[in-house]
């Protein structure tokens, strides 16, 4: 393109800028609705910014764009990478409790965050490998949560007893959804997907009787240390951790304790995760993926693959929900909407579909951005959202997938 | 050696609706054979194939699959129940190989059930028996085998949606045998490629057929392909069988070609 | 009966604002067969910029009503239609042709965008406009229950009845209705025939736009408190609409708007109101699993 028609464009684009602009930017009104301000040299600076923008762009020549740049002619070779930047992430994260870094905040921070990896990887089995887009995810990580807050109530059962629990009762809940929602094609399945998330959610809200409604379940035990709770004393009969190693009680060590836990659970999926990738199930659900006609034509059958794929997500989810419930202590529906689905979707998304590392990376980001400022708190979703569709548009299999192919020929 | 029937169609009709693709179709096919079904456009060929390998319910009629002994009444198994249980396998006109993933691993999912089996469901596999790998080492041996008959060897570990489009549609038949099948359902394996490519391909045909004893079902438009290799030839035309016979006796039936053949051959 | 009268007036004002959003699901689907996510955030825009020109026109003093509903319509259709024209240009046109769940996923991203987007300039708080159209009269009474209408409550129906017949002459009669079915059969062939695909889907997405802003500025003038977060459950109501009467058909998903709306009045009226959206859940639900092409959809089959 010569200057001219670049610059009609770029002006052009610049026109469009202004008239989405001028509404939602230049006037904020009053909450009452009788008055508003104007932010007008915002439009105008939103109007400059997509002019130049634009102009840029142009003259960026071609074969530099970002979609250019496939993965196979980068010059690192990545297989490598990916295993050292594994290896360096994992190393981080098991010191983490002993770096300069450590506080309770940051360990607090660190067990979100892996409770977000844990979610992604779920996810990610069943969007990434299989997929099968299902915008209800949370409903599971619900059903993880309020299974082991329900029977801590009732039985009081210890977090130990109801991890696995919590996992089976999810996958339970991930087949009975599966089962008759799982024919349905691709964005239909979205759909209902998250129709049923959101069932969970309202009737969680509203069966005040069993799930205290909105008000939540609280008094939620902690993890103990095989058998001896973490805390300064203890009722007659009951050695505590502390009095048994002879270590004085500290508020942190709860926090460094769980922190492991959900360290050793994200590892252990982890490990599941990559296992289960090379073996028959798991390249069913990449062939699901990629042409379910075909699978059908191979002599797989598509109802189990699908489910199976569904019910181990599930699980996964219910092994978070467990977690989240123990690190808050208590639980509410409103931690479960279709917000916190969306976020998982787009870690898995961002991440790249089908990657461990980038699926990990992203959760990270995503959990630990809000603590670089309030601006990153509140741009968190819109960058995310923006990101999201960015790289459908330039790189649909995710910033740092390459993907390992399950069989090589010249390993055997 | 007689001739032993691997597949027996009886009064096919499939119905859409006020449409009928194919009408009171009967036709036997055997084991060994290449037996080719061709026609005009829109004569319901792929509407037969779709029957076979349970895309579609038959409006009428029975399907009967018959080998060592066993039956498979093709019409009453459901969907992917075809290809596991009665071992038909077959390939698309429009070519479905797993894009994303990589050669060696499309010839690796067609032995899934074979494979599963071998892992004790998944769970085997899962906890690194002997048994899964050994099974996981022979699929892939069986692989090579099949990717040295189509040379594809060196590029086994690269994504399936880069090959040519030759060596996909090449790929997709192998894919099929991989799944062990009793009759082979190829739909226009030559279109799209050149006259070279097109009697390679034949000739693999005929090998596959020779070597594996396998019956093979070949919807094809190319004539040089379809009278080079067929052991006999069925012609439909408006859903209805106009002719079954060997090539030669199709290529002199007048009914065929003034239905189909008469626009071909000038 | 009485009661019973009144809730199908309300549900049947709900079901209009429900039916303007399911066109535009409806009509996106059935040219380029994909759940365009971010409408109901396109909804949610076309309130928000209502109700700041509302406020605008108030106080530069533009204070006849039917002059100010006449503004603020041709207004809030221009530009959320913008706004519609953005998204598509954006977020779906470079990903015809990308693998199967890329549209859908770049809608929710394009969602979750534009709800923060929102959020961000015009702050989490709901916004309220006071009454504009006020006054009705009462259609009847019955054991000393009166049945009211609001003459709102009769534009919003009869704009939406209006509308339909409006959309579905220019789908039937115009170059550009021909043009978008001819798309909507086959993209390629229609582009062969000298169709100008790009353009024929971003009008219609325009449209469909233009018609969440008028359903947009609806619900400010009914109930007169939106915020940034309206757009989703809308959304997914809408969608269920389109769904139910047949998704890609116009008058269905008309159908579809008024009947969800009248289900969800009567679930209100009758049942547990808390349990009213899983009512509307439950039909999506339903529909899909036993009756996908809706009410008055066409079913599909599948092309192997």
């Amino acid at each position: 393109m010569s200057a001219a028609p670049r610059v009609k464009d770029a002006g052009l684009a610049a026109l469009i800028a202004l008239a989405l602009a001028f509404p939602l930017i230049g006037f904020e009104t009053s909450d009452a609705g009788v008055g508003f301000s104007t932010r007008f040299s915002w439009v105008a600076i939103a109007a400059a910014v997509v002019f130049a923008g634009r102009l840029l762009f142009g003259l960026v020549p071609r074969r530099f764009h970002l979609h250019q740049f496939g993965v196979r002619k980068t010059a690192i070779p990545q297989g490598k990478l990916v295993k050292l930047a594994s290896a360096a992430l994992i190393v981080f994260a098991v010191l983490l409790p002993v770096t300069p870094f450590a506080s309770r905040r940051s360990i607090d921070l660190g067990t979100l965050a892996l409770i977000y990896v844990i979610l992604g990887w779920g996810l990610n089995v069943v969007v990434g490998l299989a997929g099968l887009l299902d915008l209800g995810y949370v409903a599971f990580y619900a059903v993880g949560a309020y299974t082991f807050a329900l029977a801590a109530q009732w039985y009081h059962v210890s977090f130990w007893e109801m991890l696995p629990l919590s996992g089976m009762t999810a996958a339970t809940a991930g087949i009975l959804l599966g089962i008759p929602v799982l024919r349905l094609r691709g964005d239909y399945l979205a759909i209902v997907t998250l129709g049923f998330g959101e069932i969970v959610r309202i009737v969680l809200n509203n069966w005040t009787a069993v799930t205290g409604g909105p008000n939540g379940i609280g008094d939620i035990p902690r993890p103990s240390v095989f058998g001896m709770p973490i805390a300064a004393g203890a009722p007659a009969g009951v050695t505590t951790f502390n009095h048994f190693f002879g270590i004085a009680y500290d508020p942190i060590q709860r926090l460094i304790w769980l922190y492991y836990v959900a360290l050793a659970v994200a590892l252990a999926i982890n490990w599941f995760s990559l296992r289960v990738r090379r073996l028959p199930i798991g390249r069913a659900w990449e062939a699901l993926r990629e042409d379910e006609i075909a699978c059908r034509a191979l002599g797989l059958n598509p109802t189990t693959t699908k489910l199976s794929a569904f019910a181990i997500g599930a699980m996964t989810g219910g092994f978070a929900g467990a977690l989240f419930a123990a690190r808050a202590g208590f639980i509410s529906p409103e931690s479960f909407n279709f917000q916190e689905s969306a976020t998982v979707l787009s870690i898995v998304v961002l991440g790249g579909m089908g990657s461990q590392l980038g699926v990990a990376l992203a959760a990270v980001i995503l959990a630990t951005l809000p603590e670089f400022g309030r601006e990153f708190a509140q741009y968190r979703m819109l960058i995310f959202g923006a990101a999201m569709v960015a790289i459908m548009i330039w790189r649909p299999r995710g910033i740092f997938t390459i993907r390992a192919p399950s069989v090589r020929l010249d390993r055997i | 050696m007689t001739r032993q029937p691997l597949l027996a169609v009886e009064n096919l009709s499939m119905r859409f609706g006020g449409v009928i693709a194919v009408d009171d179709l009967s036709f036997t096919a055997y084991r060994g054979e290449i037996t080719a079904i061709i026609g005009p456009n829109g004569a319901g060929k792929t509407t037969v194939f779709n029957c076979l390998t349970g895309f579609y319910r038959p409006t009428g009629g029975t399907l009967v699959l018959t080998q060592d002994g066993l039956h498979f009444r093709l019409e009453r198994l459901k969907g992917y129940r075809i290809a596991r249980h009665a071992g038909v396998a077959r390939t698309f006109q429009n070519v479905r190989l797993f894009a994303g993933m990589t050669v060696l691993e499309n010839l690796v999912v067609a032995q899934h059930v074979a494979l599963t089996r071998a892992s004790g469901y998944n769970i085997g596999g899962l906890l690194g028996l002997k048994s899964h790998r050994e099974a996981e080492r022979a699929a892939i041996a069986r692989a090579r085998e099949w990717l040295d008959l189509i040379d594809l060897r060196e590029r086994a570990d690269e994504d399936a949606g880069n090959l040519p489009y030759g060596a996909q549609r090449r790929l997709e038949i192998v894919r099929a045998m991989c799944t062990g099948p009793r009759l082979l359902c190829v739909d226009e394996p030559a279109a799209g490629l050149n006259p070279r490519e097109s009697a390679e391909l034949g000739r693999f045909l005929v090998m596959i057929r020779d070597r594996f004893g396998v019956g093979i079902l070949l919807i094809e438009h190319d004539m040089s392909v379809v009278m080079g290799i067929s052991d006999h030839v069925i012609v439909l035309n408006y859903g209805k069988k106009v002719a079954d016979a060997s090539p030669s006796e199709v290529r002199r039936d007048p009914a065929v070609i003034k239905a189909y053949l008469g626009e071909e051959e000038e | 009966m009485a009661y019973f009268i009144q809730q199908l007036v309300n549900g049947l004002t709900l079901g209009a604002i429900y039916a303007l959003i399911a066109i535009g699901y409806t009509m996106v689907y059935g040219i380029v067969g994909m759940i365009n996510f971010a409408h109901g955030e396109i909804f949610m825009i076309g309130a928000f910029i209502s109700l700041i020109f509302f406020v605008v026109l108030g106080v530069i003093g533009i204070t006849w009503i039917p002059l100010a509903l006449l503004l603020v319509l041709l207004i809030a259709m221009a530009l959320t239609a913008v706004y519609g024209w953005a998204v598509e240009r954006i977020a779906y046109r470079p990903l015809r042709g990308s693998f199967r769940l890329a549209p859908l996923i770049s809608a929710i991203g394009m969602s979750i965008f534009l709800q923060n987007y929102v959020l961000l300039v015009q702050g989490a708080h709901e916004k309220a406009l006071p009454p504009i159209i006020t006054g009705g009269f009462d259609l009847m009474q019955q054991g000393g229950f009166v049945v009211s209408v609001s003459w709102l409550q009769l534009i919003i129906v009869g704009a939406t009845l209006l509308l339909m017949v409006v959309f579905t002459a220019i789908i039937q009669l115009t170059p550009l209705g021909r043009a978008q079915r001819a798309t909507e059969q086959d993209m390629t062939m229609a582009a062969l025939l000298g169709i100008d695909v790009d353009r024929t889907i971003s009008l219609t997405f325009v449209i469909g736009a233009a018609l969440a802003a008028v359903a947009g500025l609806m619900v400010t003038l009914q109930y007169g408190v939106i915020d940034f977060f309206i757009g989703f459950l809308a959304g997914i109501k809408a969608f269920t609409a389109a769904v139910l009467g047949g998704i890609g058909s116009l008058p269905g998903a008309v159908l579809g708007g008024l009947l969800i709306g009248v289900i969800e009045a009567f679930w209100s009226g009758y049942c547990p109101s808390e349990y009213k959206d899983v009512a509307v859940y439950a039909v999506l639900i339903l529909v899909l699993m036993f009756r996908p092409s809706g009410l008055l959809g066409r079913p599909e089959v599948e092309k192997v």
